[in-house]
């Protein structure tokens, strides 16, 4: 993937994969497609079984992210791995627990948290 | 004395108050220009930053169903956008040239069996975040109201 488009940076951590949202608006639908691919391709090319998301650029989010994050869910469950998304701010965790995807999702309040017995 | 043009933009009745009205093609760059101008006018009058999140939020879900549901993206459709905004309350409406649609034939997003479909999501912030969501009897037009915030912290010198 270019440089330029890519939105989450990625390192490992050990042996879990965290994965940081770059930008702080995630409502731009070109934007959230590339969020997506990025994302899915952790599960559908590198099979990464233990992933940790990280919220905490994260200042805007729509539904049509939320979708995606929906998705990402469904994939890592599919191959039996283990999704936490963590360090998410307050307005933020009202979006999930309003749509009620704070009882799909497994959240943290930070990273190291996250971490912990993935 | 001064006559306005008829279109864009129609007067305001004092310093507080902006009101105007654009047409936008069905694209979502045009939509975040309104978004960010619309943005523009409550943090001018320093709305509080819940209020803020809660609108472009609101305004984002409202936009892309105008122009992604509504009007499928088609080019030669335009999505209206008005806006009257003061101290204490922003009204936002806007309008697709689509075939509109019933609020109530979009299932409830937060059932079981629904959770992890990604529709009426939108619908659903947009009604937490504003004080008012409300839609005309086709379903093409979206009237948003959000009233100001003011918190009791803000009057104290805490």
């Amino acid at each position: 993937m270019a440089a330029g488009n890519r939105r989450v940076d990625v390192e490992e951590v050990n042996g879990v994969t965290v994965a940081k949202f770059t930008d702080k608006k995630i409502l731009d639908e070109g934007n959230i497609q590339l969020i997506g691919n990025q994302l899915f391709s952790l599960v559908d090319e590198d099979r990464r079984m233990k992933i940790v998301l990280d919220f905490s650029n994260v200042e805007y989010l729509s539904s049509a992210a939320l979708g995606k994050l929906i998705t990402m869910d469904k994939k890592v469950k599919s191959i039996n791995g283990k999704l936490r998304f963590c360090s998410i701010r307050s307005d933020i965790l009202e979006v999930f627990k309003i749509t009620r995807l704070d009882k799909l999702f497994t959240i943290k309040e930070n990273q190291e948290q996250a971490l912990d017995g993935i | 004395m001064r006559t306005l043009p008829s279109s864009k933009v129609m007067s305001s009745s004092d310093d507080l108050t902006e009101e105007f009205e654009v047409l936008i093609p069905s694209d979502t760059t045009a939509g975040h220009e309104v978004q960010e101008r619309i943005i523009g006018h409550l943090q001018t009058r320093n709305y509080h930053e819940r209020d803020v999140f809660g609108v472009r939020l609101a305004l984002e879900e409202a936009l892309v169903n105008a122009i992604k549901h509504g009007n499928g993206m088609d080019p030669a459709k335009q999505v209206r956008i008005y806006c009257r905004v003061d101290s204490i309350k922003i009204r936002i409406e806007i309008e697709d040239q689509g075939p509109g649609f019933q609020i109530e034939d979009v299932p409830d997003p937060t059932a079981d069996e629904n959770l992890e479909r990604p529709c009426g999501r939108g619908i659903m912030l947009m009604r937490a975040f504003m004080s008012l969501i409300e839609y005309n009897a086709t379903g093409n037009c979206v009237i948003l109201e959000k009233g100001r915030t003011i918190e009791e912290a803000e009057a104290n010198d805490d």
